[in-house]
This record gives structure tokens, sequence and C-alpha cells, in this order.
């Protein structure tokens, strides 16, 4: 791989052992994945944040580390909400490694907002054309798909590398020649809302880590794009997909030779799997809830009172920047937790069963919770919580 | 004897070889306070790894394992060195991390060598002594 004299010099070690390091983690990753060179990346975006994932062990790497990051960088969700986490159930013990990590990270002077979805709290983190090294599986397919810009999904340390150096290894989804459509998926039915997710959950199964680009008779907006993206990158491992008409178009129009077809009955066919009957607890914002959606649930929660536990999840700068439909929510005695989401913390292991109206959480809730999930619209979502389903 | 390699992580180290067939996933197949192999269903189980040279296929698993191979060289139970076919990032990761010497680009006969023979791992060179 081609380095500069700088990037040379910070090889050697001439600035510092931290930056070493760090540039030897990009070079790496370069020569297994055949990089011809780094590029610089406008924004990065940390994975390894919930002290449930990275436990003691990268508590003490992160600690050790020194130095600032080069390039705007953003934390994704930990494991709990770091102001209401006695509320969800978390022990004293947890809250305290929790804490260190975020002011582990704070040190190398990482913005601290803890959110799957960066793109909805900072524009300027990601424009059409960029390349970025962010982390999470569903912001990355947001980046890479609904705002045209380039990132491969790095690690929690790969990603921390490019913040520190402020560039990425050039390969991968950094390249046109890896994102052009492999797919064609076909879906005539009218579609909204959680069907997005549905559909997500079945394309990643069939497409794994291929790129499909999907003909829709509906327009989905920029909530259900993110449904869809961060569905797919958990039922399959997609970066990037591309609608047709709505999303930024692929670099070359050739038609892919696969060929998928889905119909209402698949769809329906996910709902009835993942019945949410029985569920004793109901979350949603995965990923984080957007103020249009908290709109939603605020209108569907009004005048009434919730009688199961009720989560909502959403990055604190978008539950600070509307607190009256925070208020309204929580009027219900539903709850509002920032920070944090269902999948990666602790809080929701003591329950049986959890439904919820996110694709990727149905993906996610059994194996990293041990927790049964069951999958419904948002309204189905929140008659359970009142006790009609 | 003098084998040919790809450096993954820089450094140069010896002892003897531990090698297996199989893949290891550090989170999970092998505990982080005592370098022990604790998954039943490893070919290596119940082998310290601590100052072998570890010769294994790859990595798999929870990209949390490179912190692992972190852990086990704070406290003193990492490998010397590790032999790969073909690295992947989290045990790269982990590697480069750690201060450890890791190679890759070996024949597949590497993965049989007999337990306890000396081996130096050069990795700034691209080389393996014998």
């Amino acid at each position: 791989m081609y380095l500069s004299r700088e990037e040379e010099d910070i090889c050697r070690g001439d600035h510092g052992p931290t930056l070493q390091k760090m540039m030897n983690i990009l070079v790496a990753l370069g020569e297994i994945y055949g990089a011809e060179r780094l590029v610089p990346v406008r924004s990065v975006q940390i994975a390894g944040v919930s002290f449930k994932n990275i436990g003691d062990a990268g508590l003490q790497w992160i600690s050790d580390l020194n130095g600032r990051v080069r390039v705007p960088s953003i934390l994704n969700p930990c494991g709990m909400d770091l102001r209401r986490w006695k509320e969800m159930g978390i022990t004293e013990e947890f809250a305290c490694k929790q804490q260190a990590t975020i002011d582990a990270y704070r040190k190398l002077k990482i913005t601290t907002d803890c959110t799957c979805t960066p793109y909805q709290l900072y524009d300027s983190l990601a424009c059409r054309g960029d390349h970025l090294a962010w982390s999470e599986s569903s912001a990355v397919s947001y980046a890479n798909s609904v705002i045209g810009a380039m990132t491969n999904r790095e690690g929690g340390p790969s990603a921390l590398a490019a913040a520190l150096i402020g560039k990425t290894p050039l390969y991968g989804y950094h390249l046109d020649e890896n994102r052009k459509p492999t797919h064609l998926v076909e879906i005539k039915d009218e579609l909204a809302g959680a069907d997005y997710g549905a559909v997500g959950f079945l394309v990643g199964r069939i497409v794994k880590d291929g790129v499909p680009i999907f003909h829709l008779r509906s327009r989905p907006n920029s909530d259900e794009l993110k449904a869809l993206g961060a569905s797919m990158a958990a039922s399959g491992s997609v970066a990037l997909y591309y609608v047709k008409n709505v999303t930024p178009p692929p670099p070359s129009q050739a038609r892919p030779e696969e060929k998928i077809a889905i119909d209402r009955a698949d769809i329906d066919d996910v709902y009835k799997k993942h019945s949410g009957r029985d569920a004793d607890i109901i979350a949603l914002g995965c990923p984080h809830c957007s103020e249009q959606e908290l709109e939603q649930v605020a209108a569907l929660l009004e005048g009434k009172t919730v009688k199961k536990e009720l989560w909502v999840f959403t990055a604190r700068k978008i539950a600070e920047s509307c607190p009256e439909l925070v208020a309204r929510i929580e009027a219900s005695g539903a709850r509002v937790f920032c920070d944090t989401c269902m999948v990666v913390s602790p809080a929701c292991e003591r329950y049986k069963k959890m439904m919820v109206n996110s694709g990727k959480a149905l993906v996610y809730i059994p194996g990293l919770c041990g927790v049964q999930a069951g999958f419904g619209t948002l309204e189905r979502c929140i008659d359970s919580a009142l006790g009609r389903l | 004897m003098e084998i040919l390699c790809r450096k993954i992580a820089p450094g140069c180290a010896s002892g003897p070889a531990l090698a297996t067939k199989e893949p290891i996933s550090f989170l999970g197949n092998v505990d982080p306070n005592t370098g022990v192999v604790v998954d039943p269903a490893h070919d290596l189980f119940g082998q310290c790894i601590a100052g072998n040279v570890l010769i294994f296929p790859g990595g798999k698993g929870s990209t949390v394992g490179s912190y692992v191979i972190y852990q086990l060289k704070k406290r003193g139970l990492a490998p010397a060195a590790m032999i790969n076919l073909r690295s992947e990032p989290i045990v790269a990761v982990g590697a480069i991390i750690s201060g450890i010497p890791l190679v890759d680009g070996v024949p597949e006969g590497m993965m049989q060598i007999k337990s306890g023979t000396w081996i130096e791992v050069d990795a700034d060179h691209g080389l393996i002594r014998i």
C-alpha cells in the first residue's frame, strides 16, 4: 500500500505510540483488503460503546489511549440512559463502568452523543460523495444508501484508528466498482411503516452481503428508509442499497442478473410468524426515533394509559429538542430513554418477550438479550402496550 | 528451515508452537484471566496459549475478540507471536493493539506442526524460522 511521507513517519513511531498503533491498524486492514492508499474521512462513528458488549477488556484498551481525534467523531448507543439508568433497573456497578467508558472516549475529544442515527442530529457529518468511517450497521447503510456517502462497516478499533488519524484505507464501498447493484427487488404492493422492516428482514437473508436495488410502488420517507436499511444490515450484512427514483442512483445503469419478487403475503407472513402476543415489554426506537416518529407515538398514546412497559429510545439531542413530545408520551406511563437501546442495554434481559416494530431488533433481541421477540406495526405495538392485543 | 510470510502486525518473537486447524474466537474460546482455551468443542481445549507461537487458520466470532487479546497481553498471558493462513480484522487488530507479531500467508501444512517445536517469527522481514 502507498503511504505518504507523513504516514510513514507515523508508522515508524515518530508521532508517539498511540498514533503508531492506530496507523498500523489502518495499514494492516489496507493490506488485508488490498487498498491502494489511505483516504481522508469527513467523520467517524464509533461502535464498541456499550459496556455490555466491550466488557473490561475493551474499557481497559480505550482508557489506555492518548491523543485526540482529527475529524468529527461520535459514539454509538451505550448500555444505559446516562441520566435515568436507575429507572431502567441498571446496577450501580454496570453504571460505573459504562460512565468510565464514556469518559475515556471524551478524553480523546470524541462527541459523546450516543446514537445509532448521527445523521438525524448533525447534517454536517456526511454529505453525498464524502468518505466516512462509520461503524453501526444501520448508520453505515443509511450513509451509503440514502445520503450517498461512502463507508465500510468499521469495527470499534478501526473506527477509532480512523478518528485519530483522520483517514481510512481505500477499499470496499469507497470504490464505485463495489457499489453496483447485485439484486433487483421488485415489490408491486403498497408499503408503509413497519412493512419496510419486514421487507428488509426478508431481503437481507436472501442477498446477504449483496447490494439490492428496489423498484417500489410506494415512496418511502427517511424513517422508512432507515428501517429498511437497518433490517437488511441485521438479517444479512447489507451495507448499501438503492431505491429507484428515491435514493442517489448507482454508479452504473446495468441491471443486476438476480431478481427477487416480494408480495403482500410474504410481508404478512413475517408479522404472523413473529406474533407479539404475550409480550411483557414493548420497545420502539431501533434505530433511534426521529422527532416525526416520537410525534406518531405521542399521537397514538394521547389520553391513554399503558398497561405494560413501553420503552421508546431516541438520541438525547432529539429528546431535548422536543420536550413537549417526550412529556406527552410519558404522560401515558411509557418512558423515553436516551443514549441507549433495547439491543445494547442489559436492562431488557429480565423480560420474557419483547414486541418491536423494527426488523433489526427482531433479528438481534433473541440472541443478544435472551428474550423472545414479536414483531408488529407501530399501531399494533401501541395496542399491545395498552393491553388491547 | 525458513518460510516466507506476510507481515500483519510488526515485531519479532519466538516460542514453542501450539497449532490447530480450527479458527479461534478469542471472545468465548479463551479465558482472559488464565489464557486457557475453555471451549470444550475446540481442538485446543484445556491448553494455555501464553508464551506460545499460536498457529491457527484465522479468527472468527465477535469483534470484541480484539480486546480479549489485549487483555491477555496486559496480564502476561498472550501468545508470543501468531501465525495465520489468512488473517482477518479481529485477530489483526488484536495483535496490533497488543504489540504481538502476527504473520499470514503460510502453507496449510503449518497448521499441523508438532506442538512444542521451537519457532521464530520475524514479522518485520516476513520470515518464519523453524
